[in-house]
């Protein structure tokens, strides 16, 4: 393989060497199945309860409302579809925002499909959800605020205290994914007024196939999965133990970690950010400058299209993201950059850069070198940016 | 997912700028879906393309095809190039992706267009050649379709 820098880490995160040897005694030695009798079962169930603490006290939740699942999609689409059941005699309302991720929103709409009408509340210029159109689209029969704690694409990160305190005040529940905040900031259920939590493992340095869904104690919540009595019989099927033992691994990890992560993550983004602004001209940093998680970089560079602009870099050997519609298979542009209200055409443009621990200044020399080339040449070849110089003299 | 084809096409586009005074140019696609084209054509006194370039906003495959399109129009006559269609572009490419196919109809959509801009600056009708029906404004106007 070729030497790369890789900057794509909302995307997925690299297994840390740790996570891997914590979970490999779990393949074929200690393989047995949590819920047999024998002591090779109890020591996978014993893995699997430690694992369940370390979670719990994680977010300040207790350990029987932790319920691992196959990730983080899965942990959404349970929330959702299990409160909705659960919870439709009260009422058929349900609030998100415009820019969920498409584990939420597009359960959302299998919500809407079956008899219950959905509010997806806008965002700002930012991408901060509006707090007094979430208030006001409150109505006595909603029953759940699906918002997420920070956004995947633009990294802004919501104010989730006061969305939770609007819930609560209204007596609604109220579900957050957090699979991009979760691991990289600090969260309290309690402090933060969270009913239920949405968290996958590999984007902090664990296992793929693997998260949770907190619930918290006392919520009716129907079971996701029928069949055994695994996950106090909501999610059966025998769990997955390395997987959990992986994730256990990854989250001693990223608490042990964090303050020392987020303060070099910050400074090279801030870094970042800035040399971008400065050398490159006609860009738009998108999302809130400030309110973003520490390893979130997202830039629209005018007249350019994003994946030709992903396909440079990858031949440049630079791994990055982008919100451009060539890269979802569909003909439009991310719809979180278009309910921040950027023109499509902008939308287009967009190039979405997340940092890790391991990320060095000199590989963002290198980047932002790259990225001033690369932005200059697929420039000379706009026929936009042909009008617009025509246009300025 | 893209052909070795495509990629040189897109690494190493050919033709790709500006003809000053150029005897026809077409503008297509819309930036809404992210693809816009422009081919620039230089036709001599005995309706030969003599000189062909584009530019193009939009991903690896909309460059590609553009590139591609120029090198099968280049020192062809007018009826020549009107018979030059979107397969034919994907094909020399050996083959696109499907939900790409769009870039080469844009490609054979921004030839007929400067076609048409070329026939209309010189009074003249082609024979087969209409009126483009997307440009640049218009298309933002359209639904986009589903590929």
């Amino acid at each position: 393989m070729k030497p790369f820098i890789y900057l794509d880490n909302a995307a997925t995160t690299k297994t840390a060497e740790e996570v891997v040897e914590a979970m490999l005694p779990y393949f074929s030695r200690h393989y047995g199945n949590p819920s047999s009798i024998y002591s090779l079962g109890a020591d996978s169930k014993k893995a699997v309860t430690e694992v369940r603490e370390v979670v719990a006290r994680s977010i300040g939740a207790k350990d029987n409302e932790i319920y691992f699942t196959a990730g983080g999609s899965e942990a959404d689409n349970w929330a959702l579809k299990a409160t909705a059941e659960a919870y439709a005699d009260k009422g058929k309302h349900v609030i998100t925002s415009a820019i969920e991720h498409h584990a939420v929103l597009h359960t959302c709409e299998y919500l809407e499909k079956n008899g219950f009408s959905v509010t997806y509340v806008g965002v700002d210029e930012n991408g901060i959800v509006k707090l007094d159109e979430l208030e006001a689209a409150i109505r006595p029969d909603t029953i759940l605020i699906s918002i997420m704690f920070a956004n995947n694409e633009i990294g802004t990160i919501q104010p989730i205290e006061k969305i939770g305190e609007i819930a609560k005040k209204h007596g609604i529940l109220f579900h957050t994914d957090a699979v991009q905040a979760y691991g990289q900031l600090p969260i309290n259920v309690d402090q933060y007024h969270i009913d239920m939590l949405s968290a996958s493992g590999h984007k902090l340095n664990g296992p793929k196939g693997i998260g949770f869904l907190y619930i918290r104690k006392g919520i009716r919540i129907r079971s996701f999965v029928h069949g055994g009595g695994q996950e106090r019989a909501r999610r059966a099927g025998t769990e997955n133990v390395p997987g959990i033992v992986g994730l256990g691994a990854a989250v001693r990890r990223a608490l042990r970690i964090m303050e020392e992560k987020t303060e070099k993550e910050t400074a090279l983004r801030d870094e970042l950010i800035r040399r971008i602004e400065e050398e490159i001209p006609y860009c738009r940093l998108n999302g809130d400058r400030h309110l973003r998680l520490p390893n979130n970089v997202n830039f629209s560079f005018r007249f350019v299209e994003g994946e030709s602009l992903l396909i440079m870099l990858d031949m440049e050997g630079i791994c990055a993201s982008s919100g451009s519609a060539c890269t979802s298979g569909s003909l439009d542009p991310s719809h979180v950059l278009l309910a921040i209200g950027l023109p499509h055409e902008i939308a287009h443009g967009s190039l979405r850069l997340t940092l890790s621990e391991e990320t060095t200044r000199e590989e963002l020399d290198t980047v932002v070198e790259a990225i001033k080339r690369i932005v200059e040449r697929l420039r000379a070849m706009s026929p936009l940016y042909e009008d617009f110089l025509k246009e300025k003299q | 997912m893209y052909s070795e084809k495509v990629m040189d096409h897109f690494q190493n586009p050919r033709n790709m700028g500006e003809i000053e005074d150029a005897s026809g140019v077409g503008t297509v696609g819309n930036a809404k879906c992210g693809d816009i084209m422009r081919i620039y054509l230089d036709i001599d006194e005995n309706q030969i393309i003599r000189d062909v370039k584009f530019k193009t906003f939009g991903c690896g495959a909309a460059v590609a095809t553009s590139s591609m399109a120029t090198e099968l129009v280049k020192g062809k006559k007018i009826q020549e190039a009107m018979q030059i269609t979107n397969r034919a572009v994907a094909e020399a490419l050996d083959g696109l992706p499907p939900v790409k196919m769009h870039c080469s109809l844009l490609a054979e959509e921004a030839i007929h267009a400067a076609l048409w801009d070329y026939a209309q600056k010189h009074d003249i009708t082609i024979e087969g050649l209409q009126k483009p029906k997307s440009d640049i404004h218009e298309g933002e106007e359209e639904e986009a379709e589903a590929y």
